[in-house]
């Protein structure tokens, strides 16, 4: 690919980009959330079209590099390019064959579903991705929905792979499976673009690399010539302070306590058991656990989505039985949700309104009937300045930002929502707050949190990322199947240990 | 007493095939169009297009084929407006179904003061219609032989016709990537299937199915013009895509049921039940409401039978997911 450019509304995603890749091999392309990796690939699969630039694949039959032209997604498929997308493009309603054969046009009108059950069957055990191709899309696993993407793909004799950012919705074992997966496709001879932000992925998996940063392409690098440091500054364009020094101030006054809380679900299952855990003020507690033991519960306890079954839980010492979200907010609870996009923020609304949305009571933003625009103008802009969110805008919809900046967003309302009212006893529960997110908008989320912490904020911290919840935690809970089943000083603490009372295992 | 029950039922099936026609016309266009990802709320006024271009039609040349010919094409026109609307300008399919059904109620009945013998009404004139077709042997099976074997040619048209789109939905490859379409336009779309062609090629042959439901009306079962002649069936025509949880095949029944509610109360009145009729004429949308709540409640159900996932939502390439 040479000299591509691409603009959305008001940014220029890709500048002038060079990107290179041989065949046969697995090329990592790394950057920040933003920073155009999955905007180029996209260029490259026909979804989005370049302002400039042109593209050169490998013609296997005069053996030398073509141009083609690549406008539409079939264009792609024609010249044997397929994408692996991140949010999963699979008909949910069909089985994994019918979603492999959509698109084909083949010769005979009516579906020879037998003969494509055994092609598919074939390809999944040379790949090592078997899988049953009468199964419907919903029934299966989101790692098994991973491998129907692929062998998708690989069903159409794609002979480049784009895989966008694949890790992130597999747990370690299904990452490390899918590694290998990847070699062995590569020995085959397909070529593989491999998109990621995780160092780890990326000295393990791939033979070269590439690095974008802000729509430009920094580095191509050999990645057995690099490190990870290396290439971190690659990304972010200046080293990185890994570790954040969590908070030292004593803990003040109890901002949550929790006293014997039970929760059950939708289904009638016990979520929570007799749940007993306290915040202070100046206080991180991280909660760790494999996800689905309780975690998710807990935070939405704690911030009044889901009532309590049994037990009791104090805001700021004051009993929050009963009460609606609305009281658990004017008690002093911020709440930065996990899943961002469906509950963080109003995607369709201009990042102004998403700003303001919890802030709409205050007096100087809405005297009462009319919002105050020229306030609400300089409060949106010097909270986007002081979060550093990258928008084009204050009137770009939130959802047009990339994760890094929506998330600033959420935590931009939640810190300053509570924080001119409530100084005293004030709680932040962060659920997942830098899941998905680069390197530097990870650091940025946890130094404001563990700021936030330092100026009398308790907090509590969920999270699948035990080096996150070490780095920045003073105590650390661990929850399985719904209790919790210790309660760890963090500064001695190892992961290991972490690692067997998550598992359910007392040390 | 038994023999009078059964024959008591057979003409009320008799009736209920009549008027059940055009319903089955106008909902397995509807479920083609739906099944691609689009919802057209114009179908009633698609049919009563049909209904009043395909009688003129008629009428003036003297040829059924050419009446149905022109309802079709004219049904087929609607839907393209339809089309335009909302696949290439994205605009809301709610919104733009009731503006055609609208326009379409309108112009109907603009045009039916003018296309009779020069420029004088339609009403009351008396064109060529459907016959009933007689087939031998067949017709003669007891009770239901003349229900069945007894019709004009455009019901026996739906014998194969049905059968044939569910096949072509559930079974061929255009079929699945029309299912594709509906339920996930992006995977569709990355898979080479092209999207918008596919949403206009569908709607149209929805809308040109709602014309023929309407020159059923016009040409056969109400032969004539007259102002309203759909009387809402484009809308029980919708009702019944969720009733028949978009099959072509369960479309059948329900089209049987509904058509066959108004012969029931004029038979039943007969034989002395009196059960009011505002009542039976709401059984239609009453069961629509019962299906949704079952398909919607129980989500194994919904994932089977349930509304295409993309339904009503318009599609662009170049959106940040």
């Amino acid at each position: 690919m040479e000299g591509i450019v691409k603009d959305f509304p008001g940014v220029r995603a890709l500048d002038h980009v060079d990107f290179i890749v041989n065949r046969g091999e697995i090329h990592g392309l790394l950057g920040e959330n933003g920073a155009g990796k999955t905007t180029l690939m996209s260029v490259l699969c026909g979804l989005y079209r370049a302002e400039a630039g042109n593209v050169y694949l490998h013609d296997s039959n005069s053996n030398s590099e073509k141009e083609v032209v690549i406008s539409t997604p079939r264009d792609a498929i024609v010249c044997g390019v397929g994408m692996v997308h991140q949010h999963f493009r699979l008909v949910q309603s069909q089985t994994v064959l019918e979603n492999c054969i959509l698109g084909i046009q083949g010769s005979n009108l009516v579906v020879d579903y037998n003969a494509i059950e055994n092609d598919i069957i074939e390809l999944g055990k040379k790949y090592g991705m078997e899988i049953n191709p009468e199964a419907y899309i919903w029934e299966l696993s989101v790692g098994e929905q991973q491998r129907v993407e692929i062998l998708k793909m690989l069903y159409r004799d794609a002979e480049i792979l784009i895989m966008d950012e694949p890790t992130a919705v597999l747990t370690p074992q299904e990452a490390r499976l899918l590694g290998e997966t990847m070699k062995r496709m590569a020995i085959e001879g397909k070529t593989i673009v491999f998109i990621t932000h995780k160092l780890d992925e990326v000295i393990e998996f791939t033979h070269r690399s590439t690095v974008l940063r802000d729509g430009k392409n920094v580095s191509t690098v050999e990645t057995g010539n690099t490190t990870k440091r290396e290439l971190a500054n690659f990304m972010v364009g200046r080293d990185v302070v890994f570790s954040i020094v969590r908070p030292n101030i004593s803990p003040g006054n109890y901002v949550l306590e929790m006293r014997g809380v039970s929760v059950y679900d939708s289904r009638g299952v016990q979520a929570l058991k007799d749940i007993d855990i306290d915040v202070k003020s100046g206080e991180i507690i991280g909660v760790a656990g494999v996800s689905g033991n309780g975690q998710k519960e807990l935070a939405e306890v704690a911030t009044g989505l889901v009532g309590c079954n049994n037990g009791s839980i104090y805001i700021g010492g004051q009993d929050m039985r009963g009460c609606s979200v609305d009281g658990f907010i004017k008690a002093g609870v911020s709440h930065i949700p996990g899943d961002r996009i469906g509950v963080g923020l109003a995607g369709n609304l201009p990042v102004s309104d998403n700003l303001i949305l919890k802030s709409y009571q205050i007096k100087e933003i809405c005297g009462g009937l009319l919002f105050n625009k020229r306030f609400v103008d300089e409060y949106v802009d010097r909270l986007i300045d002081e979060y550093e969110v990258v928008t084009p805008g204050r009137d770009t919809l939130a959802r047009n930002l990339s994760g890094g900046n929506q998330q600033k967003i959420v935590l931009a309302r939640e810190i300053e929502s509570t924080y001119r009212c409530y100084d005293d006893a004030r709680l932040i529960v962060a659920v997942y707050p830098t899941r998905g997110l680069d390197v530097g908008a990870t650091e940025f989320v946890r130094s404001r949190l563990v700021q936030q912490c330092s100026e009398g904020a308790g907090i509590l911290l969920v999270s699948d990322d035990l080096e996150e919840i070490v780095a920045i935690s003073s105590r650390i809970a661990v929850m399985y199947s719904g209790f919790i089943v210790d309660v760890v000083q963090a500064d001695c603490v190892t992961l290991e240990d972490l690692g067997m009372l998550m598992a359910g295992e007392s040390l | 007493m038994q023999t009078v029950d059964i024959a008591f039922w057979a003409s009320v099936l008799s009736i209920a095939m009549a008027a059940g026609t055009s319903l089955v016309y106008a909902t397995v266009g509807e479920i083609f169009a739906e099944k691609s990802g689009v919802l057209n709320l114009g179908v009633e006024g698609m049919m009563i297009m049909g209904a009043v271009s395909g009688f003129a039609a008629a009428y003036h040349s003297g040829n059924i084929l050419a009446g149905v010919v022109t309802g079709s094409m004219v049904g087929g026109l609607m839907a393209l407006i339809h089309c335009f609307v909302t696949i290439t300008l994205l605009a809301d399919q709610v919104v733009s179904g009731l503006a055609i059904t609208l326009l379409g109620g309108g112009l109907a009945s603009f045009l039916g003061q003018r296309l009779g013998v020069d420029g004088t009404p339609l009403v009351g004139l008396i064109g060529p219609r459907l016959l009933q077709i007689r087939i031998p042997y067949l017709s003669d099976i007891a009770y239901i032989g003349d229900v069945l074997f007894n019709r004009d040619i455009m019901t026996y048209s739906l014998y194969i016709v049905v059968p044939l789109v569910a096949f072509y939905i559930r079974r061929t490859r255009p079929g699945l990537f029309l299912r594709a379409v509906g339920e996930n336009p992006q995977a569709a779309d990355v898979m080479g299937v092209d999207v918008v062609k596919c949403r206009y090629f569908y709607t149209v042959i929805g809308g040109v199915f709602a014309g023929l439901g309407g020159v059923h009306l016009s040409l056969s079962y109400t032969p004539g013009w007259t102002e309203s002649i759909t009387g809402g069936r484009g809308w029980i025509a919708v009702a019944l895509v969720i009733f028949a949880t978009w099959d072509p095949i369960r479309s059948v029944v329900g089209a049987l049921l509904f058509g066959g509610v108004n012969a029931i109360q004029f038979r039943m009145q007969a034989i002395g039940t009196n059960v009011p009729a505002a009542l039976l004429n709401m059984l239609p949308y009453l069961l629509t409401i019962v299906v949704l709540v079952i398909i919607t409640y129980f989500e194994g159900l919904r994932k089977k039978v349930g509304a295409p996932d993309a339904l009503g939502l318009p599609y662009i390439r170049e959106e940040r997911v």
